[in-house]
């Protein structure tokens, strides 16, 4: 028998990166962004989470508050200068987004991987990672009521803070795309900036804004994964491809970050979803499990652009530059 | 007029774009209550001047002020604030949106879609528009998202309206709609600004025409007061002849001969429905219809682009052998000296490469002919010096992308390019949309040279005037069928618009 009550919370925990990832990146998406640079975001997001907590430990006399806030705080302006970068280079000099995006992604891993080497250097650790386990504990506190609450609290309540604001954060980003003028004036930029222009509205401050707010949710994705995830344990390389499943997710949920949520658990259960088949399976098998996530973002794609149904398809003007006096 | 002030007024304002001077030292003055008809030809700066009226550019030099104010209008948002709205050849819309979400884009508050479609309704009635609020732009016909587009810059309370070339892209009942509303405005006492190229167009609706030559401004008179015959020579700056020649053909003998030709779209829509014709050599055979009345299909029928479902297309050589077209490769048909220029709505989508060079726009027909694996980069380059010299394209030099034109060079481009491939059947479409009036008349030059070597042409065009005048003989569809063929000697304008309308036209009644 499945075993769902041990599996669901698996498959959530692993989930919400992806889903603060995806929500972030459908947002920098909607202004006409492809920010490819998000796995590298992530990464940012995630090391400079470890560097802040790692010197707040180091000090000695540990709270919980500024436990949490400092490496929230380094997260947030990590990635959002990560996103200012891109910003930069693809709305200011109009650069290149891919290429602009693959560079920062490369660098994103880079930084991380080169920070995390040198913490692991200065803490002198024989262990090839840095273990923040007070950080981890604030981050994972649930309520005491899951405990109380049998399967129920199991499913629902057993989870870090930063699992409900992911999702606080993608229903959010959902009603703000589709309910306010913001997301109205949004979602033109993205789809032709031209006719935003002439509507009077700023396209590059609504790029500038929703590429460095969507940089710091992906951010977040990454700090969630170190602190909650992995119980505040770095090791470089150990976040792996989760930002690139990130970057599929939005294509899955055809950039509606509502959808995300329940699809990011999705995503997160065929992640694992190897660890679950009897054992006495091939270990062939087992690989080709590991690639149902992508394997599932192809058949999507298939299918909505089979539909072809106008508004499941990406921003128009995604992964273009805006010129005014361009002709 | 002179007691009254001027609504806008517009002095030496000067636009440039890198070598081009756009705009030299322009003055303009724009009255209330009054259609103010901007002429020009293609390049001469009309839409460069407006769009610094709506903020889209932002002029060099010179001031602009409203209503006796100076003003510096730095965005479009700083236009409307100053009650100036302006609906773009290329409409502004998000395709993806609902008319009542583009209306409302880039206003202010907090976004309540019902009382927008309220207030939308409201203006649909007061000036006789019909819009669903919530119908989605992709959902909508040319003409309908001009009517959103109208309905835009009504809702932001604009009063001094600029439209550029409004009635390029629609059908002459909803040209005569879109005029009886803009009388309606008139009246209503706004300042309305139309650029366009159709004489008769000038002259039906404007009150004052204002002429734009090479960037400067010519001069603005009464429209009572004056002609087509002079507009045109002041746009010109020299004295042009208004009549399009139409010579005899000269020995005609069936070249294309198509039987019962049916083609369906890819989603199963009858687009042709038993089409039978014959195009002679050295014979126009215009095509007259509703735009969207399966003309596209018929040319690219015969072209080889479009798969067809039954009859067949036959193409007569010089020594009376019948050779049939359907099921042969393109580039076969190519070969045998069948030539197809089509010129889409947005001019580049076919055709044309935006990012290319002139001479590297000629090669796409040439570049499989030459011996050696390396392209011939010369002849095409020749050629298109040619039709830079022959078609006066204004254009910095042949090494420019075909982007940096204005949408009137790149369509002589386009047609200078097909026609000088030397065909024996020469299919085009729509040569002259958008094009100034000199231009358009050079064009009809070039087809009926082509029509004296003894080609076959085959002409889709949307002004019924001018079919009138070109084509020996008309072919009308309506809703891909055959509604008749008239000759074009002696047909009468209204005749062919019932035929196009209704099968037959009154003929069956």
């Amino acid at each position: 028998m499945f075993d769902f009550i041990s599996f669901i919370p698996r498959a959530v925990v692993q989930g919400i990166p992806l889903l603060l990832g995806s929500t972030g990146e459908t947002l920098t998406e909607k202004s006409g962004n492809l920010n490819l640079g998000i796995p590298g975001i992530m990464y940012v997001g995630a090391i400079s989470g470890v560097i802040g907590s790692f010197f707040y430990e180091q000090s000695g006399n540990f709270r919980p508050l500024p436990g949490i806030l400092i490496p929230l705080g380094c997260c947030l302006l990590g990635s959002l200068l990560m996103g200012l970068l891109y910003c930069f280079l693809t709305v200011t000099l109009r650069a290149n987004q891919n290429v602009t995006g693959l560079a920062l992604t490369t660098f994103g891993v880079g930084f991380g991987n080169f920070f995390g080497g040198s913490l692991i250097k200065l803490s002198g650790s024989s262990l090839p990672s840095i273990i923040l386990s007070a950080t981890s504990n604030a981050f994972r506190t649930s309520l005491p009521a899951a405990e109380k609450a049998g399967v129920f609290g199991r499913l629902v309540l057993s989870y870090g803070f930063l699992a409900y604001v992911a999702v606080i954060i993608a229903l959010t980003v959902a009603w703000v795309l589709n309910r306010t003028r913001v997301g109205l004036h949004l979602r033109a930029v993205g789809e032709n900036p031209n006719t935003a222009d002439a509507a009077g509205i700023n396209v590059s401050k609504y790029k500038y804004i929703a590429t460095c707010t969507g940089s710091m949710i992906a951010g977040l994705g990454g700090l969630y994964y170190v602190m909650d995830y992995a119980s505040g344990v770095w090791a470089n390389d150990a976040f792996g491809d989760r930002g690139w499943l990130a970057i599929a997710l939005v294509i899955f949920t055809v950039w509606r970050p509502n959808v995300g949520v329940l699809a990011s658990f999705l995503f997160g259960g065929l992640y694992i979803l190897h660890m679950y088949i009897p054992s006495g399976m091939n270990l062939a098998v087992k690989e080709l499990y590991k690639m149902l996530p992508y394997v599932v973002t192809i058949i999507v794609l298939v299918l909505s652009s089979l539909r072809n149904k106008r508004e499941n398809q990406p921003p128009a003007s995604l992964g273009l530059a805006y010129f005014r006096e361009e002709r | 007029m002179d007691n009254k002030t001027p609504a806008v007024k517009m002095r030496n304002i000067t636009k440039t774009f890198g070598p081009v001077v756009a705009n030299d030292k322009v003055w303009l003055d724009i009255y209330r209550g009054e259609i103010l008809a901007l002429l020009g030809e293609n390049g001469s700066g009309k839409t460069t001047l407006m769009n610094m009226l709506s903020g889209i550019y932002f002029p060099d030099e010179g001031e602009i002020s409203i209503d006796g104010k100076d003003v510096v209008i730095r965005s479009p948002k700083d236009a409307f604030d100053l009650g100036i709205g302006m609906i773009h050849q290329h409409f502004k819309l998000v395709d993806v949106l609902t008319a009542a979400e583009n209306v409302v884009l880039g206003l202010p508050g907090k976004l309540d879609l019902k009382a927008a479609a309220k207030k939308i309704r409201e203006i649909c009635d007061a000036y006789g528009f019909e819009v669903d609020p919530e119908q989605k732009i992709y959902d909508m016909s040319v003409s309908q998202k001009q009517t959103v587009e109208i309905v835009k810059v009504l809702y932001r309370g604009a009063d001094i309206l600029i439209l550029d070339e409004p009635t390029a892209v629609l059908t002459p009942q909803e040209t005569d709609k879109l005029f009886a509303v803009l009388r309606n405005m008139r009246d209503d006492n706004k300042a309305i600004v139309i650029i366009t190229h159709k004489m008769h167009e000038v002259e039906a609706l404007s009150d004052r025409v204002a002429v734009l030559r090479h960037g400067q401004f010519i001069g603005d008179m009464p429209t009572k007061t004056t002609n087509a015959q002079e507009m045109t020579n002041m746009m010109v700056g020299h004295a042009v002849t208004l009549n399009i020649d139409r010579p005899e053909p000269v020995d005609p003998k069936p070249r294309i001969v198509v039987k019962g030709l049916t083609v369906r779209s890819i989603d199963g829509i009858l687009k042709l429905d038993d089409v039978s014709f014959t195009a002679n050599s050295g014979e126009i055979l215009g095509i007259a219809g509703i735009s969207g009345c399966g003309q596209k299909e018929l040319l690219e029928s015969i072209a080889g682009l479009q798969p067809v479902e039954k009859g067949s297309i036959e193409y007569i050589g010089d020594d009376g052998s019948a050779e049939q077209l359907i099921g042969k490769d393109p580039l076969a048909i190519q070969r045998m000296g069948v030539s197809l220029s089509f010129v889409p709505e947005d001019r580049l989508g076919m055709g044309l490469v935006a990012n290319m060079d002139l001479g590297d726009n000629m090669m796409l027909r040439s570049f499989r002919s030459g011996r050696s694996v390396f392209t011939d980069r010369k002849t095409p380059r020749q050629l298109a010096l040619d039709v830079v010299e022959e078609l006066d394209v204004v254009t910095p030099g042949i090494t420019t992308p075909v982007r940096r034109l204005s949408g009137g060079n790149v369509q002589k481009v386009l047609v200078g390019r097909e026609i000088a491939s030397a065909p024996t059947v020469l299919l085009t479409a729509y040569a002259v949309r958008g094009l100034d009036i000199n231009s358009s008349y050079t064009i009809y030059d070039l087809i009926n040279k082509q029509k004296k070597n003894g080609v076959a042409v085959i002409y889709v065009g949307e002004d019924l005037d001018v079919l009138l005048e070109l084509a020996d003989r008309i072919l009308v569809l309506c809703g891909g069928k055959v509604s008749g063929i008239v000759p074009g000697r002696g047909a009468k304008k209204r005749d062919v618009g019932m035929m196009m309308t209704k099968l037959g036209g009154n003929a069956h009644e």
